[in-house]
């Protein structure tokens, strides 16, 4: 399977890892890629679990897409990935997987990737009107605005997040764990003299 | 130009709708009673648990897990413990093991008395429910003894289970499975040839073979269909390779015949259960590496070490080895998956949960288009949506 895998155009890098491919694949070609590893009658992969991201803020390429297949003839998992830049976007395929409707729409929601040829890429986990991605590393874990109901204007408001208590992450690792056990004065005795 | 007038109605169901089975929203465009078209709405339960597992260490996440499916909690544990061990390179004992997999199924039927009687309330009798209530209250007892928690247990982690089931426990669930057959007989007595559940049942919601596989399904809605597809027989993990037990399929892929898989799958399971508890032997019931589990109270009191041990691992956690991973187990509603990744640290930098009834919330309008509108609560029932695993 792997053999085949790598003979595919846009397929960089296959990876076996316990029973399970991991596999790197360039953007451009994505369409062609999905439709092979479906047709093809040797990989069959007809079933698409899941479509996710992974936020980097450091790297060029800032986010890596994963498609997570399945085939039900073959018994086999992969996980695709390819890398994006934040302002990129991506052909969607939903033409080949019906269920990619939702997970690229989960995606646009929660990451801000947007994909071409969808045909209805609206928000689907925020609330309405949200602002944001919230799986973004730079996105705060407590948001941006909180809700109340306000009994005098008799409805539910919007306002910033207001903290009685700052938001405290506490930095637990041990510093001594991986520490070179070395003292001044070492590298005396384990020279060449 | 040419006039087209339309005659649709557009109504709203939800969010707050008993046949909703928790925050569903529905835009539903109605000719007449028939539907055209379904939208759900949902996000209404959306928490961000993703993004909190980010800040938490591997062992504090456990507990989120509980609170996505609440009905099935034991099984989403399970998907984690099993993707961060994975990561970790770690094998829980034999022991652990076969707990596992007894409460996996123990949940599986807890899941099942809970969907199956909603779903006949949905659609018109209202004794299933008291009746599964009952029992179910009796499967809680059992998870309390081990976990002390009836519902949010954080009973399986990464590295076997946190204790060992109380004395004579194997006894009790031996007898309690005996008594149960009974139980799912007569509750079928009450439904599978009620003429009013088959009317609201037979040929309603129908998904082929084809379409279910595309449209992402898993679990008993895959199955319904016809295809024998189970990860418990198809990727076995923890001790599912040392029992033998049946994948029930449908033909038509109905409500009914879900309905039909969910019965049979219960029965399934108290026959692992059975098997389970004939071959389970005492052991140790977590790995006994000290930078993982905990290490136990009386040498707490003695060892300095041990000590260490357990403020170092419930502050700052363990490092789990920089990687990827996607595992996934056969919960009740079908293929619940963790895709997590590791960098290195005591906490996740990104775990993304796969829940089955994202996907086949999704199928919802492909299943109700051409329906009554009081068939939509049939096959919402039928597909056994639970809004914390899909709003996440």
């Amino acid at each position: 399977m792997i053999k085949i895998l790598t003979k595919i155009d846009g397929i960089n890098n296959v990876l076996e890892n316990n029973n399970l491919l991991e596999i790197e694949f360039e953007k451009k070609n994505i369409i062609k890629i999905f439709n092979e590893l479906r047709d093809n009658t040797e990989l069959n992969f007809n079933q698409l679990l899941d479509i996710t991201a992974v936020d980097y803020p450091s790297r060029e390429f800032r986010f890596d897409l994963i498609y997570i297949l399945q085939s039900l003839t073959k018994n086999k998992k992969i996980i695709l990935k390819t890398f994006i830049k934040e302002n990129e976007n991506i052909e969607s395929i939903i033409n080949i997987h019906k269920s990619a409707d939702w997970y690229e729409r989960e995606c646009y929601d929660l990451f801000g990737i947007e994909f071409i040829n969808h045909p209805d890429l609206r928000r689907i986990m925020t609330d309405y009107n949200f602002e944001g991605y919230p799986l973004r590393k730079d996105f705060p874990l407590t948001g941006h605005t909180e809700v109340r109901y306000d009994d005098l204007e008799k409805k539910v408001i919007y306002e910033p997040v207001k903290l009685t208590q700052e938001f405290r992450n506490f930095d637990s690792e041990s510093p001594w764990e991986g520490m070179e056990n070395k003292l001044f004065g070492d590298e005396k005795s384990t020279g060449e003299n | 130009m040419k006039e087209v007038e339309l005659n649709t109605t557009t109504i709203n169901f939800g969010p707050q709708h008993p046949a909703a089975h928790g925050v569903l929203r529905l835009v539903v465009e109605l000719e007449g009673e028939v539907v055209q078209r379904a939208e759900p709405h949902i996000g209404l339960l959306h928490r961000g648990t993703e993004k909190l597992i980010e800040y938490k260490t591997y062992l504090q996440a456990v507990p989120y897990f509980d609170r996505l499916d609440y009905v099935s909690p034991m099984c989403q544990e399970h998907a984690f413990a099993l993707a961060t061990e994975n990561l970790l390179g770690i094998n829980v004992p034999e022991r652990a093991k076969y707990i596992r997999v007894i409460f996996a199924e123990i949940t599986r039927i807890l899941n099942h008395l809970l969907n199956i009687p909603a779903y006949a309330a949905d659609i018109g009798a209202v004794t299933p429910f008291l009746w599964c209530f009952e029992e179910r209250e009796k499967l809680l007892e059992f998870h309390e003894a081990v976990s002390g928690a009836r519902f949010h247990a954080a009973y399986f982690r990464p590295g076997g289970v946190h204790q060992d089931m109380p004395e004579g426990m194997e006894e009790k669930l031996f007898d309690h499975f005996k008594t149960l057959p009974k139980f799912i007989d007569d509750l079928e007595s009450l439904l599978t040839n009620n003429r009013i559940l088959r009317q609201r049942s037979v040929d309603i919601g129908i998904i082929s073979k084809l379409e279910a596989i595309e449209w992402g399904c898993s679990g008993p809605v895959l199955r319904s269909t016809g295809v024998a597809w189970d990860l418990r027989r198809s990727q076995p993990y923890d001790a599912y390779d040392q029992v033998d037990f049946e994948v029930p399929v449908g033909k038509k892929g109905d409500c009914f015949d879900r309905y039909l898989v969910r019965i049979e799958e219960m029965r399934q399971s108290i026959s692992i259960i059975n098997q389970c508890l004939n071959k389970i032997k005492p052991g140790p019931i977590s790995i006994e590496d000290n930078k993982i589990t905990p290490p136990k109270r009386n040498q707490m009191k003695k060892s300095m070490e041990a000590l260490i041990h357990h403020f170092k691992l419930f502050t700052e956690g363990y490092r789990v080895p920089a990687g990827q991973v996607y595992s996934a187990v056969e919960a009740p509603k079908g293929e619940f998956g963790v895709y997590l990744v590791s960098d290195g640290s005591s906490k996740p930098y990104r775990c993304k949960i796969r829940a089955p009834g994202f996907a086949h919330l999704q199928t919802l309008d492909h299943l109700s288009k051409g329906h009554l509108m009081a068939d939509i609560a049939a096959i919402l029932g039928s597909l056994d949506i639970v809004f914390g695993e899909i709003d996440r």
